[in-house]
């Protein structure tokens, strides 16, 4: 059944104008499920990703999100009819490339504009469950610091608990690590870990085959909008059987030995 | 230094002390009304700019009009426009009202293209991630994106407001006892136009630096918090 079916996309499509980004993707995500999205730059990746939350509106296709059908086509009044994309959003959280912390707000502000506004938490409770996650990830004494006195490790953990404190069914993570200094990479990726072991469902769109190969249940191979392939993360990512699959794989590890020896 | 020109100052001084109070009073009053303009100013001027950027042709095409009359026009025209040409169509406001609202609309068209500059300087990134926290469009404008605007363009803003002071001084053609037609019927009680233009000209200036110290303050302030 599916009861714990967290995600499920059907023949999804997107185009911007006559250029098809996305040419029909099915995915499935139960709950629990951490599933790996690798793929070169513009295959896809992003637009799939902000698909699932609406953040673009899909061309064609289906996305059921804990059984029921995100309505993709109704479209939201100049000040009325979010109340559907908030529900949706308020489930899903995400996380970007380039953090997007809001800047004027601090940590703290930052990870209760949420709860506060959307979720109608009383500011007390809101600050207390922040204070909470932010203590889980080591950031507790930079509550009240503005993000630009952050590193870029420590702004992009910020970035996670924000979504966090929304209690999301499901996370999205988009290259979360690739503006990251390659030192910084890490701390990031063990607190992505800790949820995956925690139970969190994750679709990671990410570069870090080591990360996709040792924490995801499951990696997809995105190719020019398709899926090319996919499989369980440790045999695939070991011996993909697509060629295309083979030749990424050797371009991305080539790049990150190249990187890593140049490092030393 | 020749006590000549000592004994000559005292002397103009003396001859204008009486209509100090006078100026004074006006220029208050000059304040006040920009004060009132200052806050239509940016009002009209940010529905404008979200009217620009709005993704709805029936917002962007009206905004994009407003902007475009308003700024090929001499403020002088709207200011007309409204006090005495309103009242042929049957729309009688008092000066007042008629001033205030022209050098409102006024203004907000230069206000609008300042704020539709700040809002182009945010990374798209800012409005993305409040979106999908589950923030309203609106909540979003007024909790994130507003805030970093207002930051950016506090400079810009302050010289609309000095030139909506500046502007107030147009008002006197429709009546309005501001600073300016408050001079212009001392000058005429007295025939001494050179003493009191200069007289004016110095309260406008300590007006309008009045408002670049506040915002330069503002602006300190602010570049504190982050
Ligand atoms: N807003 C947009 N307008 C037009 N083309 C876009 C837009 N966003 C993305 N694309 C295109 O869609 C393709 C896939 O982009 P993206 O999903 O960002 O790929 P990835 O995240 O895998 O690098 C690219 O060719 C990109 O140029
Ligand atoms: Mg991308």
């Amino acid at each position: 059944m599916s009861g714990s079916t967290i995600l499920e996309v059907t023949d999804l499509t997107k185009a911007y104008g006559n250029h098809q980004v996305l040419s029909g993707v099915s995915l499935t995500l139960q709950a629990g499920e951490v599933v790996a999205l690798i793929g070169a730059s513009g295959s896809g990746k992003s637009t799939l990703l902000r698909c699932v939350n609406l953040l673009e509106t899909p061309s064609g296709g289906t996305i059921r999100f804990q059984g029921d059908v995100v309505d993709w086509r109704r479209r939201p009044g100049l000040l009325r009819g979010y109340g559907h994309l908030t529900g949706l959003r308020t489930r899903i959280g995400m996380v970007f490339q380039q953090y997007n912390l809001w800047p004027h707000l601090t940590v703290l502000q930052n990870v209760i504009e949420g709860p506060i506004r959307v979720k109608r938490l009383g500011r007390h409770e809101a600050e207390a469950r922040a204070e909470s996650l932010l203590g889980r990830v080591g950031l507790i004494e930079k509550r009240h610091e503005y993000p630009s006195r952050l590193s870029g490790g420590q702004q992009q953990r910020v970035a996670i608990v924000r979504a966090l404190a929304m209690e999301p069914q499901l996370m999205l993570f988009d290259e979360v690590t690739s503006a990251l200094d390659p030192e910084l990479v890490g701390e990031v990726l063990a607190l992505m870990a800790s949820l995956a072991r925690d139970g969190m469902t994750m679709l990671v769109a990410t570069h870090e085959i080591a990360f996709a190969r040792d924490v995801s249940h499951r990696t997809i191979f995105l190719d020019s909008g398709r899926i090319a392939e996919e499989g369980p993360s440790k045999t695939m990512l070991a011996a993909p059987s697509e060629l295309r699959t083979q030749q990424f794989l050797k371009r991305v590890l080539h790049h990150d030995l190249t990187t890593e020896a140049s490092r030393t | 230094m020749s006590l000549d020109l000592i004994e000559r100052a005292v002397r103009w001084w003396a001859s204008v002390e009486a209509y100090i109070p006078g100026f004074l009073g006006a220029a208050w009053l000059a304040f006040q009304i920009t004060l009132v303009i200052i806050a239509l100013t940016w009002a009209f001027g940010l529905l404008a700019a979200l009217g620009k950027i709005s993704p709805y042709w029936w917002l962007r095409w009206p905004a994009g009009f407003y902007v475009w009359f308003i700024r090929g026009t001499p403020t002088l025209i709207q200011v007309f426009l409204f006090y005495f040409g309103l009242p042929q169509l049957g729309v009688r406001l008092s000066p007042f009202t008629a001033g205030a609202l022209a050098l409102g609309i006024n203004g907000g068209a230069y206000v609008a293209e300042i704020i539709r500059g700040g809002l182009l300087a945010i990374p798209k990134g800012q409005m993305e991630s409040a979106l999908a926290i589950g923030l309203t469009p609106l909540q979003a404008m007024t909790r994130i994106i507003l805030p970093q605007v207002f930051r950016i363009i506090l400079p810009p803003l302050t010289n609309e407001a000095a030139t909506t002071l500046k502007n107030t001084s147009l008002l006197s053609t429709i009546t309005i006892m501001e600073l300016t037609l408050h001079t212009q019927l001392a000058i005429a009680a007295t025939y001494r136009p050179f003493d009191f233009y200069i007289i004016a000209a110095i309260l406008y200036l300590i007006m309008t630096t009045a408002l670049t110290q506040l915002a330069a303050w503002l602006e300190r302030r602010y570049r504190v918090a982050y």
